[in-house]
């Protein structure tokens, strides 16, 4: 199979080779276990924590905050049960709607259990309304748990001014910074309300498999899995040591050139984005256009099916993500889009780009190039052909779709 | 995405007869933008009644490209008696097979020569005008009850989860799951009107005034037979009933539930609004099964 064309780069990245470079040893005859007393041990053991101490220096924080895990799901998972554990008396979690499954799942499924959940609304933007926050929290409130930014628009939330806020109830701060890292500085010493963090390692060019959780120093902190002391008791089971030393490796890269890389990124996705608007009619973006990470655009094609969109795009390896997906029974719509109210039609005919810092003006053209021709095809064939002016919702699609937002 | 046959494939990269036709006979128009699939099928039809040429446009998933391309290319040279009788499933066959939930692109097309033959024979069909959304029995899609009643003759369906897949209906928010269920207990009667239905409906929301919980039980479980099992079962899971107890209804989650993508919690609330809706609003689902991430939750005091 000939290299797609990759655009789904918040779904996960290719692996730096710097990163696999640096793997390379362990796959042959570093094979020994960290946690053993021997200097073979030792030897892997001293490599975790230099991978350890370039977490650190990525976050701004301590390598003793720093624990590794298999990825930002059960970083998340750890972090919620660790901040509930470590605030007892408090029995409510807000977070927003437009989270990451692995934060909302294990909300919901606490909600069931004798917590009170509120999950935050969005406006058509993708942003939340820190007024709103303001009246939901109060001294009961054990976690306040938001991204950094949003997978799906790339949507950033102001983590400082909801941290602050917390903070003046005793809440704790969990963020999911799985799509920030390697995108945005992550400064952990200029936001000191953040108590836990969690990362991933392939969605900054590291491998799969392997995360990080930040959990700032003093933090009260109990450990989702359980049955030996590695990661200092944090996190039990032998490392991940491939995983950790690409992971280490991914983040140097990731600090050392971030300006530089967000500078490429921002240009390859305004190419993008500002290329199909120019050659394709009836284009929307669907979140803020400026307060967003530097490699996302979602766009909302008027009049062209999402599904037929990808299938068209897969036949020519073209790699980018629906608004909707396909389970079984029906298309269902995204849950972030559906919060910020965008109609079920235009979420239907929305698809996500996402650069990386290795995408090439080449790789952008050719995209712009071969995805507008198929819009143009998709709306040829199409009874409503392509629309000079998007068409306005009737009163009473607009009715449905209230009624539909109120049920969601 | 769903995975094709390679006719499907073939038909949906390299569609047949695409475009307007100038000289044709009749068009037959069906769907609309918000139902998210929209055909407009055009025929040319000779002195003799044969259909000499067909041609297509249309809106919707790969599924519905290929299923007109295909209609256009079962359409020529049949005479247009022979042609009218064409079906969905025929059509699913045509293109080696579609899955159950991709079937509303085979219906669509079957429509759309449907309102061809009916113009051309000056018939005038029930359904024109479908687009006035307040008649729609599912809002999000705009689906009206004369197509879901349809479907439900015409391919035997029995579950709300099947109109789903032959109409689109229900697929959205689910607000009109109860709806379904009520045309498909009528349709269904009147298909049989000498036997009575095997299995009596559940009573809705509010017509439970004063049951016995072994009656509440058989209410639950008859819902979870028609309304949750099938679906779970698709997905290789299944749920059991354990025990009711007041408004609290305990069960247990088996097969892929537990490892499918939706969650075990967002699996208890969905059952858990079902059963408000069609039994009793006071509800409450426990899920009894061991997951292990309850193992590690913090205690709930």
């Amino acid at each position: 199979m000939t290299r797609p064309l990759y655009f789904d780069n918040n779904a996960t990245t290719f692996p730096a080779p710097e990163a696999v470079e640096a793997v390379l040893p362990l796959l042959g005859e570093f094979y020994g276990n960290p946690s053993s007393q021997h200097a073979f041990g030792q030897k892997v053991r001293h490599q975790l924590e230099l991978a350890r101490e370039s977490v650190a220096r990525l976050l701004n924080c301590k390598p003793a905050e720093v624990s590794f895990n298999s990825g930002a799901t059960e970083g998340n998972n750890t972090a919620i049960y660790a901040a509930l554990q470590a605030r007892p008396d408090r029995k409510h979690i807000v977070t927003v709607k437009t989270e990451h499954s692995s934060v909302l799942e294990v909300a919901r499924n606490l909600a069931g259990r004798g917590y009170r959940v509120t999950e935050l609304n969005v406006d058509s933007a993708g942003h939340l309304d820190l007024d709103e926050l303001k009246g939901e929290i109060s001294g009961d409130t054990a976690l306040v748990s938001v991204m950094w930014a949003n997978n799906e628009t790339g949507v950033i939330h102001p983590v400082g001014a909801i941290g602050d806020l917390a903070k003046q109830f005793g809440a704790l701060v969990h963020v999911d910074a799985a799509q920030a890292a390697g995108k945005l500085k992550l400064d952990l010493a200029e936001e000191p309300a953040v108590d836990f963090l969690t990362i991933s390692a392939h969605k900054f060019h590291g491998l799969k498999g392997c995360g990080a959780l930040f959990v700032r120093e003093g933090t009260g902190f109990e450990p989702l899995i359980r049955g030996g002391h590695h990661e200092t008791g944090r996190r039990a089971g032998t490392e991940n040591t491939l995983g950790i030393v690409a992971l280490g490796a991914a983040a140097d890269l990731a600090r050392r050139k971030l300006d530089a890389h967000i500078e490429h990124m921002r240009k390859m996705r305004d190419r993008l984005e500002r290329g199909l608007m120019a050659k394709c009619d009836d284009v929307t973006l669907n979140g803020d256009p400026v307060s967003r990470l530097p490699n996302t655009t979602n766009l909302g094609f008027a009049c062209v099916d999402g599904e037929a969109l990808l299938m068209m795009m897969d036949a020519e390896n073209i790699c980018a993500t629906a608004g909707s997906a396909c389970r079984s029974g029906s298309m269902e719509p995204s849950h972030v889009l559906k919060a910020m109210n965008v109609p079920l039609w235009a979420i239907h005919g929305s698809v996500r780009f996402c650069v990386s810092r290795y995408t090439t003006e080449d790789e952008v053209d050719a995209l712009v190039e071969k995805v507008s021709a198929i819009v143009r095809r998709l709306r040829e064939i199409s009874p409503f052909g392509a629309r000079s002016a998007p068409r306005q919702p009737t009163d009473a699609e607009l009715e449905a779709h209230k009624a539909y937002f109120a049920r969601a | 995405m769903t995975t094709v046959t390679d006719k499907v494939r073939d038909h949906f990269i390299n569609p047949r007869n695409v475009g307007e036709m100038a000289d044709a006979t009749v068009v037959g128009e069906v769907g609309s933008l918000a139902s998210g699939q929209a055909l407009k099928l055009y025929l040319k039809i000779g002195a003799d009644e044969r259909i000499e040429a067909a041609s297509f446009k249309v809106f919707g998933s790969p599924q519905a490209i290929a299923a007109s391309s295909a209609l256009t290319e079962m359409l020529k040279g049949k005479p247009v008696d022979d042609a009218a009788r064409i079906t969905a499933d025929d059509i699913a066959a045509y293109l080696g097979g579609l899955p159950p939930e991709k079937m509303h692109a085979c219906v669509i097309a079957m429509e759309a020569l449907e309102a061809a033959y009916a113009r051309f024979r000056g018939i005038a069909l029930d359904n024109e005008g479908e687009e006035d959304l307040h008649h729609s029995v599912c809002r999000c899609y705009s689906v009206p009850e004369h197509k879901i009643e349809r479907a439900i003759r015409d391919h035997n369906l029995t579950h709300v989860y099947q109109v789903t897949h032959y109409t689109t209906a229900g697929g959205g928010c689910g607000s009109c799951h109860v709806d379904i269920m009520q045309i498909i207990d009528r349709v269904r009667a009147e298909m049989a009107p000498a036997k009575p239905a095997t299995r009596p409906a559940p009573a809705l929301a509010g017509a439970t005034g004063n049951v016995s919980n072994l009656q509440k039980m058989q209410l639950i479980q008859e819902v979870l037979d028609r309304e949750i099992r099938p679906g779970l079962a698709m997905d290789g899971g299944d749920m059991e009933l354990v025990d009711v107890q007041g408004n609290q209804v305990f069960v247990r989650l088996h097969g892929h539930c537990n490892s499918c993508s939706s969650s075990s919690a967002t699996m208890k609330f969905f059952v858990q609004d079902r059963l408000r809706e069609m039994v009793d609003p006071n509800l409450e689902v426990i899920d009894t099964t061991e997951h292990s991430a309850e193992l590690h939750a913090p205690p709930m005091r």
